[in-house]
């Protein structure tokens, strides 16, 4: 299956490194150093995470730095919006019934 | 509107203040012909075929998509106070009410001040697959459907990041 950006996010050792790497682009032994897990299991977070495109290898030198894709975290406030946006067309339909409601009960009282 | 994802109490809270009496935005809420006006976000159409409004009664809809596809849900009304509150789980089904589980539980809060009736809106999940059916709930499109796979992984990410999102 292909990888998305959700899961990128979806473990708190990514969602970490994704942290640290957006402030500047590290290498795998910089990161490592702020976990207290295994080089290993950080280098395995490093792929999936790059496998999401929302990491990206530079070679510098001799060093592998690792640069966050900003464009691509913008796809998890897209996907949000489109939530946000069910709520805003329910509630201008619920603002119009209630306006109808309204004038019918005035009528009613009258 | 204001619209809160909250990672901790794994909710959305949603809030929205309308221009009306608290009686009129609860009839709105809590009567099927009401409710059938303006539960569906357009172009999806709301259409409810049974509906018993109290404790342990629920009520049983389908979304109508534009081509006339149909995706049935039950609510069940697990908690009532007249006027101010009432809850309900939520579960998608098939047509004849077999429900999909998980679901997910809703609480729907109603104040007045003034002419102005404040309606507040907080949906639970448990987990991620249940985020996913409100989600769908919502009338996704094919297209989007597949973005649609993690809230949950979603929540975690904007807690962290600004934790909200209003207009």
């Amino acid at each position: 299956m292909k990888r998305d950006v959700f899961q990128a996010i979806a473990d708190p050792t990514r969602r970490a490194i994704i942290a640290l790497v957006a402030l500047q682009a590290m290498t795998p032994n910089a990161l490592a150093e702020h976990f207290s897990t295994t080089r290993q299991a950080v280098s395995k977070h490093l792929r999936i995470i790059t496998e999401c495109e929302l990491l990206t290898p530079e070679q510098r030198g001799r060093e592998i730095y690792y640069r966050l894709e900003i464009d691509k975290m913008k796809e998890i406030d897209e996907w949000l919006e489109q939530y946000r946006q069910i709520w805003e067309t329910r509630f201008e339909q619920l603002g119009e019934v209630l306006d109808v409601m309204k004038k019918e009960k005035e009528k009613g009282d009258k | 509107m204001e619209f809160v994802v909250n990672k901790e109490a794994k909710t959305v809270e949603i809030t929205k203040d309308f221009d009306a009496p608290r009686d009129l935005v609860w009839d709105a809420y809590t009567k099927p012909e009401l409710l059938d006006k303006w539960w569906a976000p357009k172009p999806l159409t709301s259409r409810t075929t049974a509906m018993d409004f109290e404790v342990g009664g629920r009520r049983f809809y389908a979304m109508v998509m534009p081509d006339g596809q149909e995706r049935w849900a039950v609510q069940k009304y697990t908690s009532i106070t007249p006027k101010s509150n009432f809850k309900f789980f939520n579960a998608f089904s098939d047509e004849n009410e077999n429900l999909q589980l998980p679901g997910s539980d809703w609480d729907f809060n109603f104040t007045e001040s003034g002419d102005k009736t404040t309606v507040h809106v907080a949906i639970y999940n448990e987990s991620l697959e249940r985020m996913e059916r409100i989600m769908a709930d919502g009338g996704f499109q094919k297209g989007t459907e597949a973005q649609l796979q993690n809230l949950e992984e979603l929540l975690n990410k904007l807690s962290q990041q600004k934790g909200r999102a209003s207009e």
